[in-house]
Formats: structure tokens, sequence, C-alpha cells
């Protein structure tokens, strides 16, 4: 089975019916994407199939059509995208391991909307669940990075 | 009073907690400095100023023993170190170290002393100091109690301090300028022409150097750091996927394992059938491990496939069976012969209850999961002279001395990699995943193992926090609160948490009545009873411990009596209060929220007030009755902490508490049945989602005398915050968490 992560070719031999979470975590040592629940009720393991977010561990390998982007493609401590720069301004993460999938959610999310109301914001970003209680801080780095996304 | 007197007072006053004698051997032998365990490691070239400061070619590494949970403790205590060291935070490397008795936790034991946080007299104070080297005796490195902070505020400081002083003596010595002429600034010592040595340059001489320890520490003045607001050093690998969490953890030869164990927690394995499970793909091993099974493959997920194709015969709960029997053996507690503590009883409670009406009210708090996001897992290598264990955990000299015992090693020999954590809220002060993971890695000598527990195995055996009850009874007269009796009954936890690590409870659990008898109200009649109700499920401490259900009973049943007076619910509060520094953050928070402005039909206020933790923290909460359910609109939150390390963290950390808090009240619960938890996963236990968080603003107090850790007290008023607003929109009173039992949220 082929697979295109980050801009670069893999071939895997797996079930098809393992999860694209697993198969990147664990076949290919692509960490960033999280196990949180493995139901979609979390959003730690969201990554984008051609831009668009999706839960990877409900998602079949086999079913994935698409080059796929996680947090590690979408930009580097380098090289930051505008919403894990505004991530870090505004220092949202605690424990951190849910921000891999809610810049996920974020990005793919501002890409369709980069001037969202405070309503589209709540609503595009009440599906990741945060244990730490970031939530005040997603918000205003989501503005942030809508700022920066329509400047450019 | 003489040294036999000063003496013998201790050895009481130990006693009292059931401690062994050698206390006047222990106050001298263990105000010594701990030994440093950095040493084992240094060469000859290195130097390894402090058991906080490694110094070698590569730069400077602080050593940042209390484990950081998301907290930000990593970043606060290399604040502390290099406040005092002179060294950018950009400049240094932080490492968690090695599991050491140096590293032992100071203010732990302090919440620990049966005295009310605000009780600085003679007698608080000593037994206080005896419990200091009682922990540093038991070198407990253990990251909990909202102690990282008041813990590490001095101790940290100073290592920073010994190592410039060193590192100063060190230039003298080698360019032969006076001490007193030399500065240090950017991690190098400044000579008075403007040449500049750097620590690392001076890491060889300072090395043969004994440390200089007769330091001061600086003047708040002169900080450079602390109070200001700092940029967390992990928050750029945060906001990138690139910083390893335990679960993360790769080494070459590993295998992938995973369990499956009785959902009747602590019942029997009767039997199993994994005839199928063995022939799946990747399938490596599948063994018996304590209260089930642990299955080794060659990926995460097809050890859980595996897992969930075993059969089992499981035996059954050792507690009972169904949520009805948990809440009678609560219910049939309030009696003479388990009343635990009644550290409070003023005034004459009886007598005024005789006299007036009495109100009455009996409230509730479930179990609840902690459920961090990242689920718990250890990676193992057992070898015939060797272990290795890289897990996320707040215990790393429990774990070490635990595998040494499974395993038959010295200690020595056994290696504690801590590693970061994807949240825990008391989750990992328990280690039965490292205990599993060895008892698999004993089976595959040399192989490195690593055990990843599914969610739904993580939810089904959390250790849950406590079920609890209370009876709150009291008077009102002349529009005030004349006689307030509150019993509470639970289980104790920590009894159940330290009996998983082979420990019994020094005496009297005073978590049963935290975050209520300990309250700076001055009301004429008031009786604060813990009742102490049998083991049930196995509990274990959940982020503000007693206090997580106690705060809900003390305080709302305080806002029942309030109403029943006809005063204002903050004003009385501010009346009752006899502590200066709570009654501050009591009228900030009034300040803050426009107390007293009206806010429209159909909403409403509720302030809340708890002391946990020696943090005073009051809450008011707005809520909106809508169509759709109770909306939470906004919250205020003043707490006193004595100095703020890091505004912005201290920023994030209150607001994550109080949605911590909000977001179980609304909707969280832990249910048995048939010895089962019955929620397994996050659909059926939620907590708060962005689109019903509130505006909170948050505001940190300085008046305090003590610096006080801020990751717990945000949490116990929260819950009764809310339910006080609601009852003040809707003029219901809920009296029973999960409050969707009761009412719709939006």
């Amino acid at each position: 089975m082929q697979l295109t992560v980050n801009g670069m070719a893999y071939e895997v031999d797996v079930e098809e019916d393992m999860p694209l979470l697993w198969v990147l975590r664990d076949e290919l040592n692509i960490t960033g994407p999280k196990y949180g629940c493995g139901i979609a009720q979390c959003g730690a393991c969201t990554v984008h199939v051609d831009g668009m977010a999706v839960r990877s561990c409900q998602l079949p390998v086999a079913a994935v059509d698409g080059e796929i982007t996680t947090i590690e493609g979408l930009g580097t401590p380098e090289a930051l995208h505008a919403v894990q720069a505004a991530w870090v301004e505004h220092q949202v993460a605690q424990c951190g391991y849910c921000q891999s999938g809610q810049i996920m959610a974020a990005a793919s999310f501002l890409d369709l909307n980069d001037d969202p109301t405070d309503e589209d914001i709540d609503l595009a970003m009440s599906a990741n669940l945060c244990r730490c209680g970031t939530y005040p801080r997603i918000r205003e780095a989501v503005k942030t990075a809508a700022k920066t996304l329509r400047s450019a | 009073m003489g040294r036999a007197a000063t003496i013998a007072r201790r050895t009481f006053l130990i006693g009292s907690v059931a401690i062994a004698g050698g206390v006047a051997f222990g106050a001298y032998m263990y105000r010594r400095p701990g030994e440093n365990p950095l040493m084992a490691d240094v060469s000859e070239d290195e130097a390894a100023i402090t058991p906080y400061v490694k110094i070698d070619a590569e730069g400077v590494t602080l050593i940042t023993p209390r484990t950081d949970l998301g907290q930000g403790a990593y970043s606060m205590q290399a604040a502390l170190i290099a406040e005092e060291l002179d060294i950018e935070l950009d400049q240094v490397k932080v490492d968690p170290g090695r599991p050491s008795p140096a590293y032992y936790n100071t203010a732990l034991s302090e919440e620990g002393a049966p005295f009310r946080s605000t009780d600085e007299s003679f007698m608080a104070e000593s037994v206080r100091g005896v419990m200091d080297v009682l922990m540093k005796f038991l070198g407990m490195q253990v990251t909990g109690g909202s102690t990282s902070v008041p813990d590490g505020y001095n101790k940290l400081r100073m290592a920073g301090a010994v190592a410039r002083e060193t590192l100063k003596a060190a230039a003298s010595k080698q360019t032969g300028v006076p001490v007193g002429q030399l500065r240090t600034e950017k991690g190098a010592v400044l000579m008075p022409d403007g040449s500049r040595l750097t620590y690392v340059a001076l890491a060889p001489a300072a090395a043969r150097m004994r440390p200089v320890t007769n330091v001061t520490l600086r003047d708040p003045s002169e900080w450079r750091l602390i109070g200001k607001p700092m940029q967390r050093h992990d928050i750029v690998a945060k906001s990138t996927g690139t910083l390893p969490y335990g679960v993360d953890f790769r080494i070459d030869g590993m295998v992938y394992a995973t369990v499956k164990l009785n959902p009747r927690q602590g019942g029997a394995v009767n039997g199993y059938d994994a005839s199928a499970a063995e022939t799946m793909r990747g399938v490596k091993r599948i063994v018996p491990v304590t209260g089930g099974v642990g299955v080794v493959a060659d990926n995460t997920w097809r050890a859980f496939q595996a897992a969930d194709a075993i059969e089992f015969d499981w035996g059954e709960a050792p507690y009972p069976a169904e949520m009805d029997a948990h809440w009678d053996a609560l219910a049939n507690s309030f009696n003479d012969e388990q009343i635990e503590a009644r550290n409070r009883d003023d005034g004459d409670v009886e007598a005024a209850l005789a006299e007036g009406e009495v109100i009455a009210a009996e409230y509730r708090a479930p179990y609840l999961a902690h459920a961090p996001l990242e689920p718990i897992s250890a990676v193992v290598r057992i070898t015939d002279d060797r272990a290795d264990v890289w897990t996320g955990t707040q215990i790393p000299r429990f774990v070490q001395s635990n595998v040494a015992r499974m395993t038959g090693l010295d200690a020595d020999n056994v290696h504690i990699h801590v590693l970061y954590v994807g949240g825990s809220f008391g989750h990992r002060l328990e280690d039965e995943v490292v205990k599993q993971a060895v008892e698999i890695g004993r089976q595959m000598k040399g192989t490195p193992v690593k055990l990843v527990y599914s969610r739904e195995e993580d939810m089904i055996h959390d250790f849950p926090r406590q079920i609890a009850m209370a009876r709150g009874r009291g008077t009102v007269k002349d529009g005030r609160v004349e006689a307030y009796d509150l019993g509470i009954a639970m289980p104790s936890v920590i009894a159940s948490q330290m009996g998983r690590q082979n420990l019994s409870l020094p005496g009297p659990d005073t978590q049963i009545i935290a975050g209520a008898w300990d309250q700076p109200f001055a009301i004429p009649h008031y009786r604060m009873t813990g009742y102490r109700a049998p083991e049930l499920a196995p509990i274990s401490s959940w982020r503000s411990v007693g206090a997580s259900s106690n705060g809900f009973f003390h305080d709302c049943f305080l806002d029942e009596l309030i109403a029943a007076a006809g005063a204002d619910p903050l004003e009385e509060r501010i009346r009752l209060m006899w502590h200066d520094n709570s009654r501050k953050v009591l009228e900030a928070v009034g300040d803050m929220s426009n107390w007293g402005t009206d806010l429209g039909p159909k909403s409403g206020r509720g302030v809340a007030f708890c002391m946990s933790f020696g943090v005073s923290t009051a809450e008011v909460v707005e809520v909106t009755d809508t169509d759709d359910g109770i909306r939470i609109d906004k919250v205020y939150v003043a707490a006193e902490v004595g100095r703020v390390i890091d505004p912005v963290n201290f920023d994030n950390l209150v607001k994550g508490g109080v949605i911590w808090g909000l977001g179980h009240a609304m909707n969280c619960e832990i249910t048995y049945s048939d010895g089962m938890a019955e929620q397994t996963n996050f659909h059926a236990f939620e907590g708060m989602r962005l689109y019903q968080c509130p505006r909170i603003e948050v505001r940190g107090l300085e008046n305090g005398s003590k610096i006080r850790g801020i990751g717990e007290p945000p949490v116990p008023p929260a819950a009764p915050a809310l339910a006080n607003a609601i009852f003040a929109a809707t003029g219901k009173r809920i009296r029973e968490m999960p409050f969707n039992k009761h009412i719709d949220f939006v």
C-alpha cells in the first residue's frame, strides 16, 4: 500500500482496516498525531488529507485517498505555520497532548474561513477535547492566526 | 526549652501521626544536604555543583525533578534556578534527572500536617518542620499537592546561588581577581575589564572546588525573571508535534503491548481463551499479568485488536457491584464509631440547632476518572543485571523501588527515565502500568516492551476520585448565619492510594474533611465532622483531592444558609471571614464581577470560596437560563498565592482549573454496574467543550507571607459557584454532581 505523508512516499504492508493513526505512529514513526480515544471523540489524532481535517483514528488506511499532512508537515520549529506561530505567541499548551489535533483542526478550518466570527470558532473547534482547559487561549490563538493569514 | 524537652516534644508530636522513633537523630542527620546524585555520572572536567545544576562541555543543564504534567513545572523550576544563576532560559537544557533522595518534597508534608494553612502558630510550624525532615528521610520525590512551587521556591533559588558563587570563586582562583570584583550575567562571569569567562569554560575549575554554600538570596526587586511573563521552554515543541511524550517513546527492537484487565477492578481472572487472538497478525506473546493478560504484538493497534479477541471469565468485584450499595455505605457512615476527624467544633452547635428552625440538606459527589488525554504507558527493558523504565510518572522513587522488588535487582540498577506527560490530574501518582510492563518484560528479557493502555482500559481501570456524601444542618438569626454543622462521609483516598504502595496510613485521613474544616469563617456555632466510610471501589488523588468534593459541599450549604438568612451571598461571606487575605480574594471577585449590578432576567451570579493547599480562592460564575439550557457566561477568579512566578502560566493554569471544575460538575461521573465502570470513553465522560467555555478573568493576589502552588486550588470553588449561580438564575438548588442529572446545559 502506498501513502504520501508530508510530501514523502511510503510503502506500507498493513491490514486495510488498520486506522491511519497507527500506521503513522507505529509503522512510520510519525508521532505528532496522538492517540486519545480511538473513537473520534477527542480529535488528538487529527491530520489533513488533501488539506481537509480528518480523524486518523477512525480512518482505515485503505480508505485514504489523497496526500496526508501531519502536524510535522504543517510547519517546523524553524518555519512555523501561522497557526503554530499563534499557538506559540499565546502559549496555548499546558500538557500539549491535544494541541497537534487542535492546530490541525484550526489550520483546516481557517483555510476555508479566514475571517471567522467568535461563533464560527466555537463551532469549528468544539470537536477537539482539551482536558487541561486551554480553550480560552485556543480561541485567542485562532483569531491571531486568522489575522496573520488574512494579511499574508 | 532545653534540648531534651525539645526532642521529647517533637517525638510526641510526630508520634501522634505514628512515625517511628529516631526523630531527634533524624532532625540532626537529615538537615544536612542530601547526597548529590549527579556526582555518579560526572566526569573529571564536568561540574555538578548542586543536585540541580550540571555543567559540561555541551552547556548548562538544570535539573528539574518535579515532573511536568502540563502545569509548566519544568519551566518554573528552571526559572527559579536561573534567576540566581544568572543564565537565560534559552541557554539551558532542562532535565528531570534521576530519582534520588536529594529531591525530596518539603512542601508535600506541610499539607499532611493536621493544621490549617492559616495556622502559623508555634505548634503548627514545628510539626511542619519535623514533617519536612521526615519527608527527606523517606526521600519521597513526589510531584503533587500543588507543592512544586512552595517546595522549590527557596531550594532552587539557593541551588542557583550556590552554583553562581562557586563559579565566581573558580573564576577568581583562575584569574587572581577578587570575587568581590566579579559579576555574572547570561551564563558567564564578567571580569572588571569586561571580558567574559563562560560557565562552561569554568566548569573544570569549579569541579575541583568545594561549593560555596554561604550565599544569600537576592531581594525580589533585583529579579529578572520571577514575576514577569516567561516563555515556557516546551512551547514550540508542543506547538509543532515534536515533543516526545511517554506514549511516543521508541527504542530499537521494541515490541508493542497492551493489557486487558478484569473490568471489575481487583477481581479474579478465573480463566481465558486466547486461541483466536494468538493467531492474529503480528501477535507475539499473550502472557498473564496481575488482574488480566498482556498481549504483545508488533504494533499497538494489533495488540488492541488481539486483546479484544480474547474471551475471559472474570471474577466478581471486591466492592459492591451496584451504585446503590455504594451510596448506602456512605449514608450508613454518619455515626459516632466512624468519626475520622472533628477538627472544628466552635460554639455549641447542638444547643444552637435546638433553638432555631433547622435548615437541612444532603449533598453528593460521584466517582470521577482522571482521564488525561494521553493514556498511561510505560516502556521497560529488563535484563539479568539491570532494568530500564521510561515513563511519565509523579512518583519516580516509588517506581524504582517497586521495579527493584519485582525484579530482584538492586535499586541502583533500576534506571527510571521520566518522560513528558500528556496530562495527569493525579492519574500518574499510580504505577500499575509499570508493574504490568515489568511482568511482561520479565518474560521477554532483553526486549524493550512498550505497554500502552487503550482509552477504555485507562478509564475502566482508573482509580477514580472518591465518592462522597455530606449532610448539613444550620440555623440563621437576625439575617445572619448562626450555626453550621456539616458531616462528610467518604472512604479514605489516601489509605486506598498508599495501600497500593504497601504503606499504611499513619493516623486519620485529613482529606476526608479537607476543604471544609479548614475554611477561615467565623460562624458562632460551627462544626465539621469527617466520617470514614468503608473501602469501596479503589480510589486515588484527583485534582484537589478531598477538597474537590468538600469545597462543593461546604460552600453550597453555606450559600443555602445565607439565602435563608436573606443576606447577600458575597457580603455575608465577607462578614463571616476572619482571615484578612481570604477576605481580600472575596473582595477582589466582587470588584471584578461588579457584584450587585443587575444581570437581567433569567441570569444570575453565584460566588464560592474555598481555601485548599493554602490558597484562598474565590470565584464568581454568571449564568443565563436559555431555551437550550444553562449557559455559563463568565467566571471571575481571585487567588492568593503569596507570589506569582510566571503570570502567563498562572493565568493558563487557573483558567484550566476552573474549566476542569466546571466541566466535571456539569456532566461527568463514573458509575458501577455489575461491578464495572459504565463510562468507558469520552462519549460518556465528556467534560467541557470549547463552545461551553465561559470568558474567564483571573487575578493573582500576593498579600500572603507564603508562596503557594496553583495547580489544584481553582478547582474546588468552581462547582459550588456554578450551583449557586444556577440557584440565583432559576431558584433551583442542585445538591448532586453531575448537575446535568438535574438541569440541562447549553
